[in-house]
């Protein structure tokens, strides 16, 4: 079998045999504690220094950010900004509590369809789980109340995130996921939801001569809501 | 498997220095590369740093490769996914092949992936009646001109822009003819829309892997375009090939290692896209592939476990290495003539399909360090091809005229004052065949040598008559 000869070419050149178990029980401690290496200085920062660097990088890499202070005016922001880039007012949305509940018929010429995105879709509004400063890059793990193909197949991706989200590092945002598998969230039992996409910006390609284009197979646009949720962040 | 060219090198590389376009294309595409990374480096002051925790966590990876493999292998089998351990690129071949029939497939999308280059996996499934569709931008170009990839993250290193136009052109038929491509946004966009419809049809899809994470059984494909996104969340399957080095133990280990990926790679600070897949659609989800398996690919790979060549299996193929070889800079990727060009297919190729066919490869460097200066994970490429080098001399595979030439050298080099003494004479006649110009074009003997460089004309001596020279004038 491939599988014995490829384990025991890689202990001979080890010079070993199996792994005695006491050792192997030190790397599946190593596992369960995922130590952190270094990270670097520039997200250790206080609170509203750390949201300033996201929207930062966020803008850096060709996405837009609009700051509200109040979940009820998300509808408006979201209206204004498809009419501003000459989008029809319409979207598929995630089927996420929060997203539900927000005051939709404040901006009554809206229409959307919570459900996972199709190929005829312009604009896609998803749910975001973490955003992390250090590069500007948001969180987006796969759950049925936050489906994959929101983040892909739609031309313009909007991300409603909270400001309470933002945190400095990528293995914080590690450490949201697993705090929140803990918690009995749709990823218990600390298994990892089946796509957790970091995404830094709208898609691009370079292959081109080597020079950066944006729009390539994902969306060509990336606006983020930043609901201004956490008073420490201000 | 890609056809193996690497015997002809040096042909190879001639040909490349006489082709205006591809040093027309590599010229334009280097300096790129490099003021980006150069850019990128230098606004993270721990960059340093984190090179040696990469080295570190891929030494320690290594160290335990095979426990570590188990327990990716679990964790996949755990979520449901199904993993398989292949010895040869055959035997992955065959998997895949099988995976595909066994769904029915008819057409099959693919991201980037430099192991299905070395399976060959195109033409495999071609050959069986499955249309593979190649979906990041540079391979879909080189589908087209049925070319391979001369670059490991930009495939398409060697095209100009009119290269583009004009094969856009060619086979995108249904299109007005006389269509403009003003920007080359718009060669972007005429592929997004093309690609569009495949992604939708497509039965299967098969991605590479930059990782896979052993305590949570997930692959990591990092991609600018979206492309691999879109190949492994719209198909009913999802294949993702990797070999067996890519293992890293934590989602921590790789977060470390993505701060160096893409600045070494692009010189973008983060990717747009780094994805972790892990199995297949969780019963209550509202999309994602029904099926995910990995193929865990040795080809070669173990047999450098406790070699002097197991540290190049800390590479994790970011390409630095290559955009600031002044080799591959002069003959670009094809003149390597198998999958992975620059100064790691130099140490890799060797290892990975035999040094017998491939020992040009680790002569084609002038040793200049540029390579191991500008790795992430520090693999001392130099002394790698160095090792390589001996090798094949000890097994008498160098041409026996350098054989001749080397021997006589070190027949003289044991014998100071004599070597000295023809050095002397040999400068000297050197430098009367080339007064009155700064360098040659070509010389009697060393045709090898000047047909891609030029020689300096030595000015004055010999290097210890210089430094004798300089020892006296400081004592003075
Ligand atoms: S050898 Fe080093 S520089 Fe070259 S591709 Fe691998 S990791 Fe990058």
């Amino acid at each position: 079998m491939s599988k014995d000869a490829i384990l025991s070419a890689i202990r001979r050149g080890l010079k070993r045999g199996p792994l005695p178990e006491d050792q192997q029980a030190m790397l599946r401690a190593r596992m369960a504690a995922h130590p952190r290496h270094l990270i670097p200085a520039r997200s250790r920062v206080a609170r509203p220094a750390q949201v300033a660097l996201f929207v930062g990088n966020v803008e850096k890499e060709f996405g837009t950010v609009e700051r509200v202070a109040d979940a009820a005016e998300i509808p408006a922001a979201i209206a204004q900004y498809l009419a501003g880039q000459n989008l029809p007012p319409r979207f598929v949305m995630a089927p996420h509590p929060e997203l539900q509940a927000l005051p939709w018929g404040r901006a009554p010429m809206l229409a959307h369809e919570a459900r996972r995105a199709q190929a005829s879709d312009l604009v896609s509004v998803q749910h975001g789980f973490a955003g992390v400063a250090e590069t500007g890059t948001l969180m987006l793990p796969s759950d049925p109340a936050r489906p994959t193909t929101l983040n892909i197949l739609a031309d313009t991706e909007i991300v409603v995130l909270r400001s309470s989200a933002i945190v400095g590092a990528y293995e914080e945002a590690w450490d949201r996921l697993r705090t929140a598998g803990k918690l009995g969230d749709p990823h218990a039992s600390g298994v990892m939801p089946r796509n957790v996409m970091f995404v830094t910006g709208p898609s691009r390609s370079a292959d081109i001569e080597q020079t950066l284009e944006l729009g390539a197979h994902g969306p060509r646009r990336l606006h983020i809501v930043l609901l201004d949720d956490d008073p420490e962040a201000r | 498997m890609v056809h193996l060219t690497s015997p002809a090198f040096k042909t190879n590389a001639a040909r490349a220095m006489r082709d205006p376009g591809l040093q027309k294309a590599l010229g334009t595409a280097k300096g790129a590369f490099l003021q980006r990374r150069a850019a990128a480096v230098a606004a993270l002051p721990e960059f340093e740093a984190l090179r040696d925790i990469g080295r570190e966590i891929k030494n320690h990876t290594l160290a335990h490769l095979d426990f570590y493999l188990e327990t990716f292998a679990a964790n996949v089998e755990r979520v449901g996914g199904k993993v398989h351990w292949c010895s040869t690129a055959e035997e992955a071949r065959a998997t895949v092949l099988k995976i595909c029939q066994d769904e029915g497939a008819k057409t099959v999308t693919k991201g980037k992936s430099m192991i299905s280059e070395e399976l060959g996996i195109n033409d495999h499934l071609e050959a069986h009646g499955i249309q593979p569709v190649e979906t990041d931008l540079g391979e879909y170009i080189l589908q087209l001109r049925r070319e391979h990839p001369s670059h490991i993250i930009a495939p398409a290193f060697h095209l100009n822009r009119e290269d583009w136009e004009a094969d856009f052109r060619r086979m995108h038929t249904d299109l007005p003819p006389d269509r403009v491509f003003a920007e080359r946004r718009d060669i972007l966009a005429e592929a997004r829309t093309r690609l569009r419809e495949k992604f939708l049809a497509a039965d299967v899809g098969i991605t590479g892997a930059n990782f896979l994470i052993a305590e949570t059984g997930s692959s990591v494909i990092v991609t600018n375009e979206g492309n691999g996104d879109l190949t492994q969340t719209l198909p009913r399957v999802h294949i993702a090939l990797a070999s067996i080095e890519k293992v890293v133990p934590t989602l921590e280990d790789c977060c470390s290692l993505l701060r160096l990926l893409a600045r070494s790679a692009t010189g973008q600070d983060f990717s747009v896209y780094t994805t972790f897949s892990t199995g297949p659609k969780r019963a209550p989800d509202l999309d994602g592939p029904e099926a995910y398996h990995v193929v865990l690919l040795d080809n070669g790979r173990s047999n450098m476990m406790g070699t002097e060549f197991q540290e190049m299996l800390r590479c994790i193929r970011c390409a630095a290495c290559m955009n600031h070889c002044p080799v591959y800079g002069a003959v670009g990727g094809h003149a390597y003539g198998w999958v992975y060009p620059g100064p790691m297919g130099s140490v890799l190729t060797p290892s990975l399909v035999g040094v017998e066919k491939t020992g040009h490869l680790p002569n084609a460097s002038t040793f200049c360090g540029k390579c191991e200066s500008v790795c992430p994970v520090k693999i001392p490429l130099p002394k790698m091809m160095r090792h390589w080098r001996e090798r094949e001399f000890e097994r008498h595979l160098t041409p026996a005229s350098m054989r001749r030439g080397l021997g006589l050298w070190a027949w003289f080099a044991q014998r100071p004052a004599l070597y000295r003494a023809v050095t002397r004479f040999g400068i000297g006649a050197v430098a009367l065949l080339g007064r009155g110009r700064g360098s040659f074009r070509s010389l009697p003997l060393a045709g090898g040598w000047t047909e891609g460089r030029d020689l300096p004309v030595p000015e004055g001596g010999t290097f210890m008559a210089r430094y004798k020279a300089q020892q006296r004038k400081a004592a003075r």
